[in-house]
């Protein structure tokens, strides 16, 4: 795990302890993260991911501890201060009556307008910067509670980037949004903090983008924070399992796939599968809840994760190894106890090394 | 731009109200149980008034009635809007959360005991008397929807709590002073009538200076309709906007029982009425609008009060009611939906 350089960090917390009324739900969170860096926080449903960033945005007083904000002890900055440099997107749904998509996004500008609010040219050209970036232009006429929750989402994003502050804070702010826009959102967080020094906190749900996004992870289990690192320190195999507590089903930390419990049993079909050919197959076998086995696949086979999480039985042999007899031998024995062969593979375009799969194949059909 | 046309409304609007204000003021002033001509009433407001009846009943009844309830029907709505703005609950409001009658009670057992004593009571001590009252009542809401935190709750418990005050001022009048009664309870079921100058010059200090603060409080207003969390990431102080917008609506109600006894209704009508008419929820445009709103309002339900079934002028609440309270029910249809 990375070592805490605190001197270097933007943002970090030091012995922070959260929870309500002084009940600590969370201790001893140690994060932090450099100027124009992305911290996401994981960890399954109630873990206190909210809760966290309830208190590191001072809305809720920590139990102990102290959130910095570039190394001055947060509660020492005043909140018109504060409200310059830190913006946020939370899940609280709001309610507010009678106001266009663009009034919501204008609130953004509150701490740079004068006594009675009223924006400026240079305020009115911002606000629509900010929505023409989150791409909500022609939602600006539209009456905000009258718009989708994704469409909402975006119009947070859009006020938050116009109060232009050095750090912004999301909780889960990808729930709402469909793929392309959950694309759009956090390719557009990540914009800003390349090219703007932007800091990111943010939640997520999505294990797989978090992985993509973050320069920090942080994972919450239990009473603390389990793991702080990069996304390859975090996305060690077998770990995620292990965060979520995961019993039914596997998630693949390379691909982010997830993949359904495996049907156990004696296999009733071999599936002769390679090449990103047989997934679907063994997703579809699955569904039918029937046993099966798969084989025989190298390693390193975009098919390998799949069948390891979905087959009763694999035979797989090392990347880029030839296939041995003794392979040979044990995937015809699995063949015999089958009912059917199912294979999936292009047999006449195949390689030096898919003769042996050729021959699996002749002898299944002979059987 | 949508801006511009944005302002244009706004202006036709803050016209309009103008206008009705005049038109019902002048209303006001001519009818009642002694119709006086327009001209007349010009002529006596220039001085040249011919007729020493008219003058007085000009001057000194109708005239101060009329600004009074333009200060106090403003001063109403405001508060209704305040409390609205506070509990983000569009049926709040000084009357249905029980506020207007803690003011009642308060000021009745004071207005007992010093005409029982001196035979007279200050309009400033009515004052102190009712926001007493009110931030009694505002402090049992405020426990109230801390212990439940449902909208619809806030307000079953805020009727519950007015009915209290209402029964206890009830026995009071009941057991007061026979000489007493008559005065009491014309005031203890809401009425414009009976003000003075003196009246006048007080609630008007107290109504403007608390006009002047709240319309400073439209920015974190503003703000605040986001929601409490957003408010504070923009830098709200929200402790004390809180305490602010409690102290206002319980000051503003509060005057408005002092002189004239609970209203019903005004306080969630109009700023629903005014926010259809301008098509916006601003803090900014709906503060000056919701007074100028809330002086309309009740210079009309005071003329419909007054000449209904003239001779009997009619309790205020009677018609504000009559108004009022069919608005409320579209709020709650519509929200339901």
């Amino acid at each position: 795990m990375e070592q805490m350089q605190k001197e270097n960090y933007f943002f970090h917390t030091e012995k922070l302890t959260v929870g309500y009324n002084g009940v600590p739900l969370i201790q001893d969170i140690e994060i932090g993260l450099k100027k124009g860096e992305i911290l996401t926080l994981i960890g399954p449903n109630g873990a206190g991911k909210t809760t966290i960033i309830r208190s590191m945005i001072q809305q809720l007083k920590p139990v102990a501890g102290v959130v910095y904000l570039e190394q001055k002890p947060m509660k020492d900055i005043s909140g018109h201060e504060l409200s310059k440099r830190l913006s946020v997107v939370l899940t609280e749904r709001i309610r507010p009556e009678m106001m266009t998509c663009r009034e919501v996004v204008a609130t953004g500008r509150y701490p740079y307008t004068g006594r009675f609010g009223i924006l400026g040219e240079e305020d009115n050209k911002i606000v629509d910067e900010a929505m023409e970036l989150v791409d909500i232009t022609f939602l600006k006429d539209r009456d905000f509670l009258k718009t989708s929750d994704g469409q909402k989402q975006r119009v947070m994003l859009a006020r938050a980037i116009c109060q232009e502050p050095d750090i912004i804070v999301l909780d889960e702010p990808t729930s709402f949004l469909d793929i392309r826009y959950k694309l759009e959102f956090l390719s557009i967080i990540q914009n800003m903090s390349r090219k703007k020094g932007l800091s990111v906190i943010m939640s997520l749900h999505e294990l797989d983008l978090a992985g993509r996004i973050s320069d920090k992870i942080a994972c919450i289990k239990g009473d603390r924070v389990d793991r702080f690192g990069t996304p390859e320190e975090i996305f060690s195999e077998g770990y995620i399992q292990k965060l979520y507590d995961m019993d039914v089903g596997t998630y693949n930390e390379k691909s982010g796939d997830l993949e359904l419990g495996k049907v156990e049993g004696n296999p009733r079909i071999f599936v002769i599968a390679g090449d990103g050919s047989g997934t679907e197959t063994f997703r579809r076998l699955q569904r039918e809840q029937i046993p099966f086995a798969a084989g025989i696949l190298w390693e390193n086979d975009i098919d390998y994760s799949a069948a390891l999480a979905l087959a009763a039985d694999v035979i797989s042999v090392k990347a880029f190894c030839p296939i041995s007899e003794s392979d040979m031998v044990r995937a015809k024995e699995l063949i015999n106890q089958c009912d059917q062969v199912i294979c999936t593979l292009d047999l006449e375009n195949l390689g030096a090394y898919g003769d042996k799969l050729k021959e699996l194949y002749e002898y299944s059909l002979k059987k | 731009m949508q801006s511009d046309k944005n302002y244009k409304r706004y202006i036709t609007a803050y016209a309009l109200l103008i206008v009705l204000i005049g038109f019902f003021l002048s209303l006001n002033i001519c009818i009642g149980s002694v119709n006086i001509s327009f001209t007349e009433v010009l002529d006596i407001l220039r001085g040249h008034g011919a007729d020493s009846i008219h003058n007085d009943i000009v001057m000194q009844i109708r005239f101060p009635r009329s600004v009074a309830t333009i200060l106090l029907g403003g001063a109403l709505a405001l508060s209704g809007y305040l409390l609205q703005t506070f509990f983000h609950n569009p049926i709040a409001g000084p009357f249905v959360l029980g506020i207007s009658s803690g003011a009642k009670l308060v000021v009745a057992i004071t207005m007992v005991y010093c005409l029982s004593i001196r035979g007279s009571a200050s309009s400033l001590l009515m004052i102190l008397s009712a926001f007493v009252g009110a931030m009694i009542s505002m402090a049992f809401v405020l426990a109230l929807s801390r212990a439940i935190n449902q909208m619809h709750m806030l307000i079953v418990g805020g009727v519950m709590i007015g009915y209290i005050c209402t029964a206890i001022t009830d026995f009071i009048v009941t057991f007061a002073d026979d000489s007493n009664i008559v005065n009491l309870h014309n005031w203890s079921k809401g009425s414009f009538s009976g003000i003075t100058w003196q009246n006048v010059a007080v609630m008007s200090v107290v109504v403007c200076i608390s006009f002047v603060v709240v319309f400073f409080l439209s920015k974190p207003m503003s703000a605040y309709q986001m929601g409490e969390s957003y408010a504070k990431n923009m830098g709200v102080n929200i402790e004390l906007f809180r305490v602010l917008l409690v102290l206002l609506s319980s000051i503003l109600s509060a005057c408005v029982t002092a002189f004239a006894g609970p209203i019903s209704f005004v306080g969630i009508a109009v700023p629903h009425l005014i926010k259809s008419l301008f098509g916006t929820a601003r803090p900014i445009v709906m503060i000056p609008s919701c007074f100028l709103g809330g002086a309309v309002f009740c210079l009309l339900s005071d003329l419909i009060a007054r000449i209904a079934f003239a001779p009997t002028e009619l309790s205020i609440s009677t018609v504000t009611a009559v108004f009022g309270a069919p608005v409320v029910i579209y709020i709650m249809v519509r929200r339901k939906k």
